[in-house]
């Protein structure tokens, strides 16, 4: 893999995919590595395409924008494969060699064979992970459905640490002036709310993390 | 109920305090910048990509950071209310972003004709050919002849200090104009980078609208007496000569910025491999892609240089004729379709034909350092393809 790691996440609004993006990042910088964050999102609505871009690196980081060559593809919803909600065609494009793919979805996707045939020849790696569901049953919460992918991650790379990723969530929760918008306001109102404290919504989440990072499961490309 | 902060000397504030590293988003940076500068008063009206950054300033103002804030009825109102504050002798903010910038327009040159030091940010971005809210920066080519000064930032951190020596820019006695300070939105504003940050609790000086070199309205000044008849109104040849003399001390005033921004942003352009014969010569975020387009080329074995434009009003024309004297090939990428800056470099060298006005990127698409790397391969090459 590269020295500069770079991570497409692609999902719909309201799955928190610009939040996850922020908060790996964030704990990417607490681990002394440089790393710049921004989303790609049309005129705010819910379940509508949304993506974000991490890029991490022991180097300076100077390109921002789209991540047009990624080496972990984050898929947050079946949605962006099967109905192409997603800024590029198909989902995968660009994907470097033996690239990540992590896909939220209780079971493999029926996938074209020319794509799985071209994920192989890439030597790329498919995982699935039911993310929303873990979210549910361990968060309390669908909200939480970026915190299982992030652990999903986690599972399959260790591209932070779990340390880090902890204090981010800290911060973009505990200390929390900033927010992306008036939407993700009300929805970060709407996970407060879920619980009585806000230590209790770290401890929770970083439980989503944990038991996430267990749930990822290969799906074996064949030539 | 007022925040105290200590107020510090401007150089020591903008040039010499101890940074700290934080990990922000563009806005963020925004509302770092007007929390150490001492603001007056701020107006807001809400446009994708601008609204986080006022949003944030509208939280400075209830922490008792500003004197007043408020949102007005569009962005017209915005900036002929920031320009009565201004014109009062408040130090004033505001921002918007394309089709506000648009809406706003008749505005700006007002700014500059009344000489006030008004500091506004604009979010780049798509306007309506066809409608857009993606990155893009066709707005700044209508403002460069508004009579504003124009910074443009390519990162968090330009951003941040951009912003806060714009105050000092501006207030300066023989410049006193307005400034833009110019940021690919999304690109910068809703990314998320390491900006180094002076203390929070430091200021810079109030502004003293008494150094400025035409009177501040109050009521022994009204309005009427100063702005209308020496300049409206052709009556006569003095009123003819006050208007036309007035339009060239406004581009004198531009011009003798140029010492200023020299000492505060270390330069109207900043140059990587002066003694290049190839350069790439970008503003804003297409120098962040081009730095790493000549990490590409130069795998290839191709050495370029790389010129940042910082300040696009005034022009670094001279320091342009003098980078790109011996250069062979100036590729000039940008975030619009109209392709200004290649426009603009072409008006001011020699043997223009060496600058190439592209690639171009617009509607909201990322500019890859790739495509790039790609368009100076290929012009090496004579045109032929570029193989990655």
């Amino acid at each position: 893999m590269n020295q500069k790691i770079s991570i497409r996440m692609s999902g719909l609004g309201g799955q928190g995919v610009v939040t996850a993006a922020h908060i790996l990042g964030s704990a990417a910088t607490r681990d002394g590595k440089d790393s710049t964050v921004n989303p790609f999102f049309g005129a705010e609505k819910r379940l509508a395409p949304a993506e974000s871009y991490v890029r991490i690196s022991d180097k300076t980081i100077h390109e921002r924008g789209e991540i047009l060559f990624p080496d972990i593809i984050m898929i947050f919803h079946p949605h962006v494969i099967t109905l192409g909600k997603c800024y590029t065609m198909p989902f995968f494009e660009g994907l470097q060699k033996e690239g990540i793919i992590i896909v939220n979805s209780d079971e493999p996707l029926p996938l074209q064979k020319d794509d799985l045939t071209k994920l192989a020849e890439l030597s790329a790696r498919l995982f699935y992970i039911p993310a929303t569901q873990l979210a549910i049953d361990l968060g309390g919460t669908d909200l939480s459905t970026n915190m299982s992918m992030l652990g999903g991650l986690l599972g399959v790379t260790k591209i932070v640490s779990r340390d880090a990723l902890e204090e981010s969530l800290a911060e973009r929760f505990g200390g929390g002036q900033f927010v992306a918008s008036g939407t993700t306001a009300a929805l970060d109102d709407a996970l407060k709310g879920k619980y009585t404290k806000v230590a209790q919504l770290i401890e929770k989440n970083m439980e989503v993390v944990d038991q996430a990072s267990k749930f990822v499961t290969e799906y074996k490309l064949l030539i | 109920m007022m925040i105290q902060q200590q107020v510090v000397d401007a150089e020591y504030l903008l040039l010499q305090a101890e940074r700290k590293m934080a990990f922000i988003t563009g806005s963020e940076a925004v509302a770092e910048a007007i929390k150490r500068a001492n603001v007056d008063m701020a107006i807001a009206y809400p446009i994708t990509p601008q609204s986080e950054s006022m949003h944030l300033i509208g939280d400075l103002y209830a922490q008792g950071y500003l004197k007043d804030y408020y949102r007005g009825e569009n962005e017209f109102a915005v900036m002929a209310g920031i320009h009565g504050a201004s014109l009062g002798g408040g130090r004033v903010f505001t921002a918007t972003s394309g089709p506000g910038t648009l809406r706003a327009m008749e505005m700006f040159p007002v700014w500059a004709g009344s000489r006030q030091p008004v500091v506004c940010a604009f979010m780049c971005r798509g306007i309506s050919l066809p409608p857009s809210i993606q990155p893009e920066n066709i707005e700044m080519s209508m403002l460069l002849d508004t009579g504003m000064l124009m910074f443009h930032a390519e990162t968090a951190q330009d951003f941040f200090d951009m912003i806060l020596k714009a105050y000092i820019i501006a207030e300066q006695t023989e410049v006193h104009l307005p400034v833009g300070v110019f940021a690919d939105g999304f690109l910068v504003t809703h990314t998320r980078d390491q900006v180094k940050l002076p203390p929070e609790n430091f200021k810079l000086p109030a502004y003293t609208p008494e150094s400025a070199p035409v009177p501040v309205f109050d009521m022994e000044t009204p309005p009427m007496r100063i702005t209308r008849d020496p300049l409206l109104n052709k009556s006569n040849y003095i009123s003819y000569a006050a208007n036309a003399s007035w339009h060239q001390e406004i581009l004198a005033a531009a011009d003798r910025a140029r010492k200023h921004i020299d000492h505060y942003l270390g330069g109207l352009l900043e140059v990587v491999d002066p003694d290049a014969k190839i350069f790439i010569a970008a503003s804003g975020t297409a120098v962040s892609q081009s730095r790493e387009a000549l990490k590409l080329i130069e795998k290839k074995g191709v050495k370029a240089g790389l010129i940042k434009i910082k300040s696009i009003r005034p022009f670094p024309k001279d320091e342009l004729v003098k980078i790109t004297e011996h250069a062979e090939l100036i590729v000039v990428p940008e975030f619009n379709a109209g392709g200004w800056l290649a426009r603009e470099i072409k008006s001011v060298i020699d043997n223009n034909s060496r600058v190439i006005a592209g690639p171009r990127v617009f509607g909201g698409m990322t500019l890859p350092p790739e495509l790039i790397a790609k368009e100076i391969m290929q012009r090496l090459r004579g045109g032929s393809e570029y193989v990655e």
